[in-house]
């Protein structure tokens, strides 16, 4: 396969961050908060760069949604080695409402656009957790699927892929054009070089907005409150079985 | 220590005059300054203070204090300045030299609240950081920037205790150790004076203005002042990196390998020694089939082509010494197979003895004497029936006896007293250190001085004497006590 792969990037609050919630409950506090790639989405950019280093593949095509800042995660997977980057930009209020359902489309249009052979995404991001975005892009392709996946391999003009399921391991021969959503054990993702950085500098970032990829992001959800989970509470010792069991019954938990 | 038994040891102890008040009201002073959640009596809190990762027992604190800023820090220790209440400056505890023990007492500033990353400025290559900071955190945070801190050494370390100790590691040999490194200190001294050692805010890469108070406090540990923030120089992550392994039929050939690697410019990251005892250990616990001899690990950093150019030279130089089976690798999965050994060395020495201790011994000698004390401290070893398998940052000739010990075995422990100070006295004669990395602490005192000899030790004590003449900084630490008088006056 001598084709073309596109890579989905999510910039996310970055992983080592304290999550605040804002106090007016409409979400969490990202003003001034350090942003970094997806760690999932690092693992998918590895996963393709190690794919065209063993020529398996032509060219790897970095793509996020979001505002201006979003090219900052594109130009993180550039200097890991993706070819080319392409910013949808999704600003305001429309990016506060941005979710799978609506990057799943705007994939779905790229891969027709730049007829890519492959789509590679983090299984999920460490904001949302949502774990749909793969799986909804396949379905608007209608291209088989490999999620989770801990393993791939070319077999001639077939994908091998190992996912991790919770029973295990499960292996999978799909077709291609397929879409792929990585796991943490696919690979180890390179650090960005110094030296990667500076040419990546030079990679093209193309810059377009859904509309052009005649996308509608108007959101079917409403997000309604985002409250902390409550504060830990000091536990308490009780000397005996007998006052254990009083306590919780007391608590109303037996 | 209840709040009455303190008391009574503070007045019996001369550390509190008549005019002191009561305990409980210097810490409702405390509280008042750092919040109430933020001082702690309690008896696990301050047992976790008042040890560290070496095998010296525990020396609790009285109290614990949990400050969040520099302002705090600085309150807080012109309250135990006045009140004549020692005072322990605490970063992660990973410390190797008993340097966080209360021997007298007093108050342990834990500084892990005072976490951020402060000032990056990646043009320049530096960046500030207070001292919850630790080194992986750190290098997690600039993943992105294409900049980290090498300073290796082993434990994630608060990278201001870094500064306070010393410390070095593993690619000391490229990089340097925390003195080459460490650009500006913000110092909190014993009366809670505020100072930056390179001016507030200042970053150049080198200054020639007035005298290096940087390097005084680093090393210092703890007992010239509080170090609330670091400002280090960061490094480009390298491009690629190589891992290879070559074993030798002596430690004679092993070394000269190393100082012809060096003068042969090789810009080498990492070279590790390991020898067979060590060797041994490390296929028994990992399953590996590694020869049993003594043992060199490199690493090498670059771009593609001097790495190339870096790797042919260095295996023709191990070939001339009768080294054999030079593996190497650059891809991740394979450079970790191949340093397998160097990783595990410490749980492998460990696993020789089940149920037994660790402690890791620390001289530095010049290269070239590094072949004569290791065979000398090897025979020591055999000689007195003690388990110490080697391994050493040969590149800088520093090396690690990781002696495990039975610590129910009184003769034993006897045994490996007298051993340890046998070595660092071979050091010593050999125009070396009694410690390359890991500190003074509790237990090299007096090697300090014989070290030093007695006109240097009394210019460090009379520096010690200007900077905190009540002996309140982490007394007990790397100079020998002074007169309790002194501390009167």
């Amino acid at each position: 396969m001598t084709g073309r792969v596109l890579v989905g990037v999510k910039r996310v609050i970055d992983y080592a961050v304290k999550i605040r919630v804002k106090p007016d409950q409409s979400g969490v506090v990202t003003d001034g908060v350090k942003h970094s790639m997806n760690p999932f989405c690092e693992i998918a950019v590895e996963e393709a760069v190690k794919m065209k280093e063993k020529k398996l593949i032509k060219e790897v095509v970095a793509v996020s949604c979001g505002p201006q800042q979003a090219q900052e995660t594109i130009r993180t997977a550039l200097a890991m080695g993706a070819d080319r980057g392409i910013h949808v930009e999704v600003t305001g209020k429309d990016y506060e409402n941005l979710g799978p359902l609506q990057v799943a489309k705007i994939f779905a249009a790229l891969a027709k656009k730049e007829e890519a052979q492959l789509v590679i995404l983090g299984k999920q991001a460490i904001d949302d957790d949502c774990n749909q975005t793969g799986q909804m892009t396949a379905a608007l392709l209608d291209w088989p699927q490999g999620t989770f996946a801990s393993e791939v391999t070319m077999e001639g003009d077939k994908l091998k892929v190992v996912r991790e399921i919770d029973g295990g391991l499960e292996t999978i021969k799909i077709n291609i054009p397929a879409v792929l959503t990585a796991d943490l054990r696919l690979n180890t993702p390179r650090y960005a070089t110094l030296p990667n950085i500076m040419k990546a500098k030079k990679k093209k970032i193309a810059n377009m907005k859904p509309a052009d990829l005649s996308v509608d992001i108007v959101s079917r959800l409403e997000v309604l409150k985002v409250e902390e989970p409550p504060q830990r509470e000091a536990g308490m010792k009780v000397e005996t079985v007998e006052d254990l069991v009083a306590k919780l019954k007391e608590g109303g938990t037996i | 220590m209840t709040c009455i038994t303190l008391f009574r040891f503070m007045i019996k102890n001369k550390i509190i005059g008549s005019q002191f008040l009561g305990v409980e009201n210097v810490l409702s002073q405390f509280k008042s300054i750092c919040g109430e959640d933020r001082v702690s009596v309690g008896q696990a809190v301050r047992e976790q203070h008042g040890r560290d990762e070496s095998m010296h027992r525990c020396c609790a604190p009285d109290a614990v204090v949990f400050p969040h800023c520099v302002e705090e820090v600085s309150a807080l220790a012109k309250l135990c300045h006045l009140y004549n209440v020692p005072m322990i400056p605490f970063g992660t505890g990973t410390g190797l030299e008993g340097g966080v023990g209360a021997l007298e007492g007093g108050v342990c500033f834990s500084l892990r609240n005072m976490d951020k990353i402060l000032d990056l400025h990646m043009e320049d290559f530096d960046v500030t950081v207070e001292p919850g900071v630790t080194r992986k955190t750190l290098n997690t945070y600039l993943r992105d920037t294409g900049l980290w801190f090498p300073v290796d050494p082993g434990a994630d370390a608060s990278l201001c205790g870094m500064a306070a100790t010393s410390a070095s590691g593993t690619n000391a040999v490229r990089y340097g150790t925390m003195r080459e490194n460490v650009l500006n200190l913000e110092v909190v001294l014993a009366d809670g004076t505020i100072i930056h050692t390179a001016g507030k805010g200042r970053r150049p890469r080198k200054t020639a203005a007035g005298y290096n108070l940087t390097n005084l406090f680093v090393g210092s540990e703890g007992t010239l002042g509080i170090i609330t923030k670091t400002t280090l120089r960061l490094y480009g992550i390298p491009e690629a990196m190589v891992s290879a392994v070559c074993t030798f039929p002596s430690v004679q050939t092993a070394v000269d390998s190393t100082v012809q690697i060096l003068q042969a410019g090789v810009p080498i990251a990492r070279i590790e020694f390991l020898d067979e005892v060590m060797m041994d250990a490390c296929n028994r616990y990992s399953s590996l089939s590694y020869p049993v001899n003594p043992t060199l690990f490199l690493e090498f950093h670059g771009s593609e082509g001097s790495l190339e150019e870096q790797v042919k030279t260095t295996e023709a130089i191990t070939q001339s010494n009768d080294g054999s089976n030079f593996q190497w690798a650059q891809d991740a999965e394979t450079r970790n197979r191949l340093w397998a050994a160097r990783h595990n060395a410490w749980y492998a020495a460990q696993a020789l003895r089940p149920g037994c201790k660790a402690y890791s011994t620390d001289v530095c000698v010049p290269l070239s004497q590094l072949p004569q004390i290791i065979v000398e401290t090897k025979e020591d070893l055999i000689k007195n029936n003690l388990t110490g398998p080697i391994a050493g940052h040969v590149g800088d000739g520093n090396f690690h006896c990781l002696m495990v010990v039975d610590p129910n075995d009184k003769d034993e422990l006897h045994r490996l007293h007298a051993f340890t100070d046998r070595l660092a006295r071979r050091a010593l004669a050999l125009d070396g250190t009694c410690t390359g990395e890991h500190g003074v602490g509790l237990g090299k005192r007096s090697l300090l001085q014989e070290e030093l000899g007695c006109h240097t030790i009394h210019l460090m004590q009379s520096l010690k004497y200007t900077l905190d003449p009540k002996n309140l900084m982490n007394p007990g630490k790397v100079l020998l006590p002074f007169s309790r008088e002194s501390r009167q006056g």
